[in-house]
Parts: structure tokens; sequence; C-alpha cells
């Protein structure tokens, strides 16, 4: 149908008819809908205009809505087969917004059940998006019919809507699994494939009915290609979680798809085989049908077999490489994502010999790609540096020109991160690197970078031979630049006058200018900076300048409003918010098109919301540290309970996070009964008034930290209680009656010395800090250590300290060396001293810290 | 040309009339509505919303709506009052612990300003029901003695059975045909 529009509108539109529609004017030509007899016409371009706003993101209030969702229900009255669908679509669209929306389940029902084919699929999928739960049971029989009905539109549709409703009432939708496993075997492809979709999903949390499944239809082989791809990543997942030999089966049969007659299907196992995570198996057969893919004509195809094969370049470089030939191939491809990607995976996959060449077949086409590809390029640069530590100069001059090219700024920084990271990695390509940098800030309109790599250049600069080359070019941007970027080149320059102490002459009169700069920041820096190194002190100039802890933004920013809201008056101890975690390195390197950018949120950051709940919290100071959860039940059973020890300067925040694992259990009054080590005091508990089925509720008890450091050490005992109230496991509303009170023992925890410490590994410097620490007070004692193997004695005393295995050095003899903060700011530092003896391993630990008890502490801890 | 359009609307029934059924749940509307329809006795189901139908009668064509009688469902009735021509009220006759709310339900629905012009049909329906209530008692149940103004007839009818039916529709297609 088309819809004629008025001869006036065609005057004075050329372009999109619906442009600027007015969301008052609609919904009051919606009032239209109330005239009798119906004009069909009119009455479809008024929906068309209603589902246009909506799908704009035109807001409707619940007023708005309803009315136009009551005035749309006048138009069952027409018969009009067309209007009637565009009906469909608007009580779809409008069901969420719009109030009693029920009133049309008869109608719709009507419909669904009617001889009218083309009303019934629609009329499924709009009846299944006005349904609550409750009423859903009224439509079952009509569903469990539509389901296995001849008419594959009208069986998908209620598939369709069936998997929609199962994250709602996923108990109803499970006993319509019969008949969507009757629809399984249906001769349509996309009924099949729906099907398999309710069937798994029902079975989702049914690990051996889910094998059952899988088993009984890969025995007798799938019609439709897309129930099969369903059934491969079914299969695979069975694969992943399983270990044993059970899962071969599983394997064989995704091998025999490979050979299918249907191109999705290979794919699907192909994929699936190569992204098998333990794949000891022989991935000949899979690459085989990638590398195949890679010559086809399809450009969807090739995309496929690069993309794929790209990803495997980390797991299995050498079966990649057997396909260079083909992938050399698409280099020259028309689709440059295909060409990207066959760069990229050679280049990951390569000989030393082969890069040059490959470098100069990149630089022919980068012009012409975007800048989303060109940072996929970088990246794979970025590896060959590490890779091929000798190739440094080409690649590094080749970024250096890309560098030069135009481009965004994550271009760029994409850039001068692989410049950054080769300066880094290897101490050869320093020189090289950081030149290439100074140049790059000569002339660089990203802020942002310029500022990184001021930061880089003082960081690595002094410890080159000729630290004085990068001051001049440090220098020249306080002449040149912005404020912020001069505030950075400051900052370098003072870590120039703090480590080289043949500059500092020099480098005073440089700060010494910047403090007659108009901007307050820089010279706020510089006169800092000058102060600092005027005094000579070493350790403060390294305290200050050199080593300065950065806190975490997120969690600073919290603890200096805490501060302001309770304790204004009293100075600010930066040493007790957590410092900023180092990135971990993302070992699995994959050669990727999308840029993705997982969100890293520390473990004190996602609690910190859930925290700031409880009444009172502010008087605790900021969170010293978070520790990772633990679990105090076993798995699996009726109720899960884990435990979070929020750690702060005087007290620790118990937070037991319980799951209640029945559903026809509704829990009131979650309290928990805590049993404390002596000098505990239990401060106040904020039990969790209700604890649905699968929704996680969590108990929070404060407890006071013994005064004296040493006794903080201990066991705790925790006993969980609750008033029981059962309830309809599909709707969860609670059975009439009181409930009774009920217990759950839970494991007993400890709290460690690890707990209460910010631990991290000596860094390279570290002899010079314990000596430094020579005055403070030092505790030390020898132990005999229980275990036999000297690693694991090693890792084992790690442990209790909190310290990360990094902290470790030495073969025969190891050395464990670290520090770190207690709780409440007191900085400590310990050194053990492991090496193997008859019937044991002997230890001498020391520990030094301003405060005696917290070194003590330390050795309690291993003792 | 426009006396000709006017011959056309005659004979043809002109613009449909549209009517109401309403009643208490369980009445029989949904019954009445397909008998008059197709003129067979459906199996039923509890409605939820409305059903609407064109029915023809003698010529004369109607836009039945059938709204649902459950308490949860008699407050949207309000929505489809406009430009309503002629209500059918339909009383289960056997109910008798009920009949004071279905007055009730016909009191407050009568005293709406848009249903002001529509002309009421009360069927006593379910007479074949053994101890039901006579006309005369649903009259008098009812208390349509005290209404004023009000173009109204009341009829017996048997829905499953097919009585009484046709006589009120009958007095129905006069009654519109007279006020126009």
């Amino acid at each position: 149908m088309s819809f004629k529009r008025d001869k006036k509108e065609e005057e004075d539109s050329g372009g999109n008819p619906y442009q600027n529609l007015d969301k008052t004017i609609i919904l009051q030509e919606a009032r239209y809908f109330n005239q009798s007899p119906v004009n069909p016409r009119k009455c479809s371009l008024i929906l068309t205009k209603i589902l246009y706003l909506l799908n704009q993101g035109e807001k409707f209030t619940t007023q708005e809505a309803t009315e136009a969702f009551f005035a749309t229900t006048k138009l069952f009255q027409s018969k009009d087969v067309m209007l009637r669908r565009m009906v469909y679509l608007c009580i779809k669209e409008l069901s969420t917004l719009a109030q009693d929306v029920i009133i049309v389940t008869s109608s719709l029902t009507k419909d669904m059940t009617g001889k009218e084919d083309l009303y019934r699929a629609a009329a499924i999928r709009a009846l299944c998006s006005i349904t609550d739960s409750t009423m859903l049971q009224a439509i079952e029989r009509y569903m469990k019919q539509a389901i296995v009905d001849k008419n594959p539109a009208v069986s998908s549709a209620a598939l369709v809507s069936a998997l929609h409703l199962s994250s709602t009432a996923p108990e109803l939708v499970r006993r319509w699994a019969n008949e969507a496993q009757e629809a399984i075997s249906s001769d349509n492809a996309m009924v099949s494939y729906h099907a398999l979709g309710v069937v798994a999903g029902s079975r989702k949390n049914d690990k051996l009915s889910t094998v059952k499944l899988v088993t009984r239809l890969a025995r007798a082989p799938l019609k439709s290609p897309y129930a099969l791809c369903l059934l491969i990543r079914l299969a695979a997942q069975l694969v992943e979680d399983d270990d044993s030999d059970a899962a071969q089966p599983y394997i064989e049969f995704i091998e025999c798809c490979l050979r299918h007659k249907s191109e999705m299907v290979i794919y699907e196992a192909a994929h699936a085989i190569v992204n098998l995570r333990k794949t000891a198996r022989d991935l000949a057969p899979a690459v085989s049908v990638l590398q195949l893919f890679c010559g086809s004509s399809k450009a969807s195809l090739r995309l496929a077999g690069a993309r794929t094969l790209a990803r495997l370049t980390a797991k299995h470089p050498t079966a990649v490489a057997a396909c260079a030939v083909d992938l050399e191939n698409l280099i020259s491809d028309p689709n440059r994502s295909v060409a990207t990607l066959a760069v990229t995976t050679l280049l990951a996959t390569g000989a030393e010999s082969s890069v040059d060449r490959l470098m100069k077949q990149i630089s022919s086409f980068v012009s012409e790609i975007s800048d989303e590809f060109k940072i996929v390029v970088v990246r794979a640069i970025r590896r060959l540096c590490t890779k091929f530590p000798r190739k440094h100069q080409s690649l590094a001059a080749f970024l250096a020109g890309m560098l030069r090219d135009e481009g965004g700024l994550e271009y760029k920084a994409a850039i001068a991160d692989a410049i950054i990271a080769l300066v880094e990695e290897n101490p050869e390509a320093k020189e090289t690197g950081l030149a290439h940098l100074c140049e790059f800030i000569e002339d660089c309109e990203h802020t942002a970078l310029a500022v990184r790599i001021l930061h880089l250049l003082g960081r690595e600069g002094p410890k080159s031979r000729q630290p004085s080359r990068y001051i001049r070019f440090i220098y020249n941007r306080v002449i040149l630049e912005s404020g912020p970027v001069r505030a950075a080149a400051v900052s370098a320059v003072a870590q120039f006058g703090a480590q080289r102490p043949e500059l500092l002459p020099n480098i005073r009169v440089l700060l010494a200018r910047c403090q007659l700069d108009e901007e307050d920041e820089v010279r706020d820096r510089a006169i800092y900076y000058s102060a600092i190194l005027d005094t000579g002190d070493q350790q403060l100039i390294n305290d200050y300048i050199v080593n300065v802890p950065k806190p975490n933004p997120v969690l600073l920013e919290k603890a200096l409003r805490d501060h302001l809201a309770t304790t204004p008056d009293d100075p600010f101890n930066i040493l007790t918010v957590p410092a900023e975690e180092d990135q971990k390195e993302n070992k699995e390197a994959i050669v990727e098109i999308e840029v993705r950018k997982p969100v890293q949120m520390s473990i004190e950051e996602i609690y910190a919301e859930q925290l700031a709940k409880i009444p009172g919290i502010e008087r605790l100071g900021p969170v010293f540290k978070t520790n990772l959860p633990i679990d105090l039940t076993e798995a699996e059973t009726e109720y899960r309970v884990r435990l979070l020890k929020h750690v702060y300067a005087r007290h620790v925040v118990l937070q037991f996070e319980c799951v209640n694992t029945l559903s026809d259990q509704l829990l009131e009054q979650v309290h928990v009964r805590l049993e404390v080590p002596p000098e505990y005091e239990i401060k106040s508990i904020v039990p969790c008034p209700k604890l649905v089925y699968d929704k996680p509720g969590s108990v929070f008890v404060i407890v006071e930290y013994p005064c004296a450091f040493l006794d903080s050490l201990g066991t705790f005992g925790a006993t969980l209680e609750f008033v029981v109230r059962d309830c309809d496991p599909n709707t969860g509303i609670p059975d009439q009656g009181e409930g009774y009170a009920d217990s759950y023992p839970l494991e007993e925890f400890e709290m460690w010395c690890s707990d209460q410490i910010r631990a991290r590994a000596g860094s390279d410097d570290w002899e010079q800090t314990w000596d430094r620490a020579a005055n403070a007070p030092e505790a030390s004692d020898t132990f005999v250590l229980s275990q036999n193997d000297i690693n694991e004695a090693a890792r084992a005393v790690c442990e209790h300290l909190g310290l990360p295995k990094a902290a470790v050095v030495g073969d025969a003899v190891k050395d464990i060396r670290g520090g770190g903060i207690f709780r409440g700011g007191a900085p400590v530092l310990v050194r053990a001293r492991l090496a193997a003896a008859s019937g044991g391993v002997t230890m001498k630990l020391a520990a030094r810290s301003p405060r005696e008890d917290v070194a003590q502490l330390l050795l309690a801890a291993v003792g | 040309m426009g006396g000709l359009f006017s011959y056309f609307r005659g004979l043809l029934g002109a613009r449909e009339m549209r009517i109401l059924i309403l009643g208490l749940d369980g009445a029989g509307k949904t019954t009445i509505l397909y008998k008059l329809q197709v003129g067979e006795v459906v199996t039923t189901i509890p409605t939820i919303g409305f059903n609407v139908e064109q029915v023809t009668y003698k010529n004369l064509k109607f836009q039945v709506w059938d709204l649902g009688g459950q308490t949860s469902i008699r407050p949207y009735w309000r929505c489809y009052y406009g430009n309503t021509d002629a209500i059918i009220y339909v009383v289960d006759s056997a109910d008798r612990d009920r009949i004071g709310i279905s007055k009730d339900e016909l009191v407050h629905m009568l005293r709406e300003e848009e249903l002001a012009n529509a002309i009421l049909v009360v069927l006593a329906n379910k007479q074949d029901m053994a101890g039901c209530l006579t006309v005369a008692e649903v009259h008098q149940a009812l208390g349509l003695d005290a209404l004023r103004d009000r173009t109204f007839q009341i009829f017996k009818t048997s829905a499953v059975r097919g009585e009484g039916l046709d006589q009120a529709m009958d007095w129905l297609s006069n009654a519109l045909q007279a006020r126009k």
C-alpha cells in the first residue's frame, strides 16, 4: 500500500514527509480514530506518524500514550487488513508506555486464532507484548496451539514471542517446551531455528538436559541451517564446560558439520573449532575451510575467513601461517576491511624477513583506509615491535611516518602508544623512540597527547645517556604551548633536575623563569618543584618528585567529598586512598577490527555505590581497601553467600552478598549473627529486608577493629538468619500467613594481615628504599616453614602478606621484597629470605615500619 | 444528485448504527453478539477487553461492541461511550445475588453525558434457567420504573435457545429509524 500524500504536502516537502512532525498535533489527530466509519487510509497515515515519532525517541507521557492507545483500539471496528496490521504495530510500541493495555486481549486472541492468516502472526506478537505474567496463563492454550501451527509465520511469531517472554516468566514458557520440541522438526528453516532457541533457552540452567538435547539432535541432523548453527554453538559450549573425554562426541559432531552443504553451517563449525579453549586437536580441517573462504567470490565470506584466521593468530600462529599465500592474495582486496585484516594477520604470523616487504605494502594503501583500520594496523606493528626487537629501527621509522600524516586523536594516540611501548620494552629503541616523540610534540595539536608524551620524557629522559638534549624540546613547549602543556613541561623538567644532579643548576634557572608564567598552575608547579629541589633532601625529592603515588582518581574524588562532608578541619591523608592499579596487560593479543575498550573498574569503585547507602558510613572515612570476595557456602546450595571485606582505617564493613536460589521461597528480614574474635566490636548491622529468588541482596555489618593492630588477626563465625515465606514460583507472590524463622550456618572466615594491607612488589630501587628506612623500628625473626618446596613456601608467604608473586626474586635462595601501606596509612617494608634446608624451608623475615606494631603484625601473620 | 444519494442512504441503511452490549460478567453478552452475527451459539471465554463485529439485521447495519463485564474491565466501558446510538444491557436473570450490582452499574452508566441520547434495550437473559427472575421482576429490580426521558424497552431472552432476540432487534431497528 502506498501512502498518497495530500497535494499540499507534496508541494512543500520533497524529502521525508514525516519530518518536523509535532507530537501535540499528532495526538490531536489520533482523536479522529473515534469517528465512525473509519477511513483506513487516513488512520494508517496517522498511526505511521505516531510510530515515526516513537521511533525517533519522542517521549510520550503515560497519559498521552494511554489516550493514543485507547483511540487506537477503536480501529478494531475496521476490517481493513493494512490498517489492522498498523494497529498491531502501534499496540506493540505503546504497550510499554500506556496503562491498561490488557483491554485488547480478547480482540488480539480472536485475531491470532482467526481465519485471516495475515493477522495471526502479528496479533501473537502484539498479544505477547501487552501480556504480563499473571495474564499469560489465560492465553497459554492459544500459544501452545500457535507454536505447532502449520503456518510457519504463525509458529515463528509464537516461538519468538515465547523467547521474549521467557525473560519475565521463564517457568511458564518452560511449560511450552513440548510444543517447541515438536516444532524443531518443522520443515521450515526459520521455525526449526526459533524452536530450538526456545527449547535450549528453557534448559539454559539445566546442564544435564542440555546434554541430552544436543546429543539427540546431533544424531539426527537438523535440516534447517540456522538451527544447525545454533546447535553447533550449544555443542561448543558443552565442550567448553566439560574437560573430560565425554565432550569428544560433540567435537566430532562439529567436525562433521564442516562438510555440510550450507556455507553458514560450515563457517559456524570452523569458527567453533578454532575458538575452542583447549584445542590440542587437529585444526587443519577447520583452517582449510577458512582458507577456502578467503578465496571466495563473496566479500562476506572473505571477511569471515580472514577475520577468524586473524583471531586465531594469537593462539595458533603456525596454523595460520599455512594460509599465508591466501592471505597475501587478499592484501589487494577491493574490500579494505578484508585487506587490513589480511595484512595484520600476516604481520602477526610472518617471519622476520617478510616484515619489510609487508610494511611496504601497507604504506601503499594506508592512506586509503579509515582511522579505525589504521589503528588496527598500528596495533599490529606494536606487536611486531615486541616480537622482532631487532626490527625496531624500521618499525619506529614507519610509525613516525604515520605520526606525521593527518589523523584524529585516537589514531595519533594509538601511534604514540606504540612508540611509548617500544621505548619501554626495548632499551635499544629508547633513544630513537624518544627522538621521534620529541619531534612529534614540536607540532602536536592534541593537548592530551602532548601532556602524555611530556610525562614520558620526564620519566625516561633522565635515564638516557644524553638527557640534556631532551630538555631543549621540553622547554620549547614552555615557550610555545597552551597552559596544560606548559604545566606538564614544567613537571617533566623538574624530573631531570631531581634525577641528574649535574643538570640541576640549569634546571633551577628554567624553573625560575617558569615562575613568571601567566598561568596559575604553571607558576604553582614551578614554585613547588623549585622549593623541593632547593632543599637538596634526597628523600624529599624522591617522595615528591620522582616516586609520587598515584591515587585512583575516582576514589580520590569520593574520599575528598567525604572528607569535606565530615571532618573538613583535619588534614587529609592521601595515603588512605587506594593507588591506581597497574592496568593488566591483555595477554591474548588478538587481531580485531572493532576497537573494544573494556571499562576497567577497580573493585572499590564497583562497590562504592552500595556502600554509600549504609547510614553513617561517611563517619568511617574513605575506604582503604576492598578485598576480593570469598564464598561462605558450598556451590549449588539453597542460599549462596559471598563475603566482601571492605577495610577502613579503624573499621571493617563485612558485606554478605546473598542469593536465594529457591524459586518457591521468599526470605524476609535477612540478617547475620556474627561471632567476632576478642577485642572486636560490632557497631551496627544493616539487614536485607527482602531476598527474592535469584536477585542478590546484601547484609552489611560494621565492625570496629581492636585498638592494637596485633589483636586484629582472628576468626569470625557467622550464621544467616531470616524469615521464610513460601511463594508461588511463577509470580513470586508470597502465600498468606506469617512464615517461619530459620537460620543457615555459614563457613568461618578469617581476618588476615593481607586484608589490611595494600601491598606491592619492590621496585628497582628497592634496596635504597630499604636502606633509607634503616632508622625505622624493625621486627625480624627466623621461621621454619612446613612446606617442602621452596617455591611453594615463597608463594604461601606472599599470600599471607598480600604481596603479588612478582615480589619473589632469585632461584635457589628466594628473596621476597615488597612494601605497602597498612590501613590507617602506616607504610611498611618487608624483606624475606628463604632457603631450603633439610626437612623444610627456613625463612628470615624482617619488616620495617614507623609503627613498630605494624611490623610485628606482619611477622605474626606468617608465624 | 443529493436526492439520489439520500435514496441510496435509505436503501442501504446509511451510516452504521453503533451499539454497545454491556452487563455484568457471565450475563451472555458475547454469546448474544455472535448469535446475532453468525446465527449460532459459539463457545465463549470471559472477554478480557472487547469484541467488535458488524451485524446486519434486516438490511440494517450495526457496529456492535461487546465490552467485557468483569469488575476489572467495567471502568473502561466509558472509553467506548462516544457516538453510541443504542445500548443493549444484558442481565443474567438467574443471578439473583448480583442483580443489585447490575442495577448500580446500569444507573451509573445512564448518568453519563455521552449516552444521554442512546436508546436502551434491556435483555432479561437466561430465561431458560429454572428459578430465574421473570421479566417483571427484573424490571422492578433494575428500577426501570424510575427512568425518565429515555427510549427503552425490556425483553425476555434466552440466547442459547435464540428466543426473544428477534423481537428485541425488531423493536430496536424501528426505534432507531423512528428517531431519525
